[in-house]
């Protein structure tokens, strides 16, 4: 199976995170990250499926001395793809997107989704107006993907990613105790 | 969501605007997502002109409970204005609100009742407020003008204080019926 290992390339990333909010989109990238290491300073989304990218938009604009970094994967990011039109409008300069691309529905039984047809993601968000997209698929590559956190904003990633098997690693499924974490963590509540 | 053609609203609502803007700034709501609609063409301009509000135009509603979920992980508030049939596109994206329990203020200008033109409006003019009920959104409908601005007020205290989704339906009664007559 060709792709990057998510579970090591979450763990590299994360690690490198700093100060930075992580919004998670459903499903596998939820748990990568939260396999990589449980924070307050990460919101886990375990539903609202197309919404990872408007809701670290939202957070990108309430926080703007903080870096926000969103992971998601390929099918929520098709659900929203819209909303990098938004991104581009709103210019958050201190707001990363990486979209963990296995071209499947991994939740619902491995179908095939559009990134295994024809569908080049990095290309929709560059035509939505995002200056900044990059596509990682080897190893060697990864290192580009600190400009996840080091670029000006808004930064648009895509990394090919393998139909791996990994443990399930689930965080707190509560929304309302997640989300009073994350803005007591933030001082906000 | 936004209609093309040359049709103007009747009225564009010029003094419930003045106060839902002024009830917004007192509250420190700071963004206004929205996908447009002709009745609230007055909000929208004082939000744009305003350097202390952000306005976010979505490509589709839903987008907007997403980014009000956002601001609000950031300690900042937000609103959604948008026409009722927007209010549809909005069904999952609501779970957001229930399951965070968090604030989600929305303000919807109706379409699809009072001298609808347009059939194709009707059905989810129709279904909206029962649409956002379902869903747990507590609905203040407004059919008279010098109400809109009170009722908006308190709709946000309530959304704010207690950390719920309410929305305010102005009817198209208030609006102005939307004609394409020269």
């Amino acid at each position: 199976m060709n792709g990057l290992d998510r579970r090591e390339l979450i763990s590299e990333l994360l690690a490198r995170r700093g100060d930075a909010l992580v919004v998670t989109g459903l499903g596998s990238p939820s748990w990568d990250c939260f396999a990589a290491g449980d924070s307050a300073a990460t919101f886990y989304l375990w539903g609202a499926m197309g919404l990872a990218v408007p809701t670290a938009l939202g957070l990108a604009l309430a926080q703007p001395e903080r870096r926000v970094l969103c992971v998601t994967g390929d099918g929520e990011m098709m659900m929203g793809i819209g909303s990098l039109a938004v991104v581009a409008a709103q210019q958050p300069a201190n707001l990363g997107i990486l979209v963990l691309d296995n071209g499947h529905f991994g939740e619902t039984g491995r179908q095939e989704g559009m990134t295994s047809a024809r569908t080049d993601l990095a290309a929709m968000a560059a035509g939505a107006g995002i200056a900044t997209t990059l596509t990682v698929s080897e190893p060697s590559e990864m290192a580009q993907l600190a400009a996840l956190y080091d670029a000006p904003g808004p930064v648009f990633a895509v990394a090919k990613v393998a139909l791996g098997d990994h443990p399930l690693t689930l965080p707190e499924r509560d929304g309302a105790t997640l989300s009073r974490r994350f803005r007591a963590g933030l001082g906000v509540a | 969501m936004a209609e093309t053609g040359t049709g103007t609203i009747t009225d564009a609502g010029t003094d419930w605007s003045d106060e839902v803007f002024a009830a917004m700034r007192a509250r420190g709501i700071g963004t206004v997502a929205t996908v447009p609609d002709g009745g609230l063409t007055r909000l929208l301009n004082l939000c744009a002109a305003d350097n202390a509000t952000r306005l976010v135009t979505l490509t589709t509603e839903e987008e907007g409970i997403g980014l009000l979920a956002g601001l609000w992980l950031g300690g900042k508030r937000g609103m959604l204005a948008m026409q009722s049939s927007g209010t549809g596109n909005c069904i999952n994206a609501l779970s957001l609100c229930a399951t965070l329990k968090m604030p989600c203020l929305m303000l919807v200008t109706m379409r699809g009742q009072w001298g609808e033109f347009n059939p194709w409006q009707v059905p989810m003019g129709q279904g909206a407020r029962a649409a956002m009920e379902a869903m747990g959104v507590i609905c203040f409908d407004v059919d008279e003008r010098p109400r809109i601005g009170e009722t908006f007020a308190a709709a946000a205290d309530l959304a704010f204080d207690s950390s719920v989704a309410v929305a305010v339906m102005i009817g198209q009664r208030a609006i102005g019926t939307k004609s394409f007559a020269k």
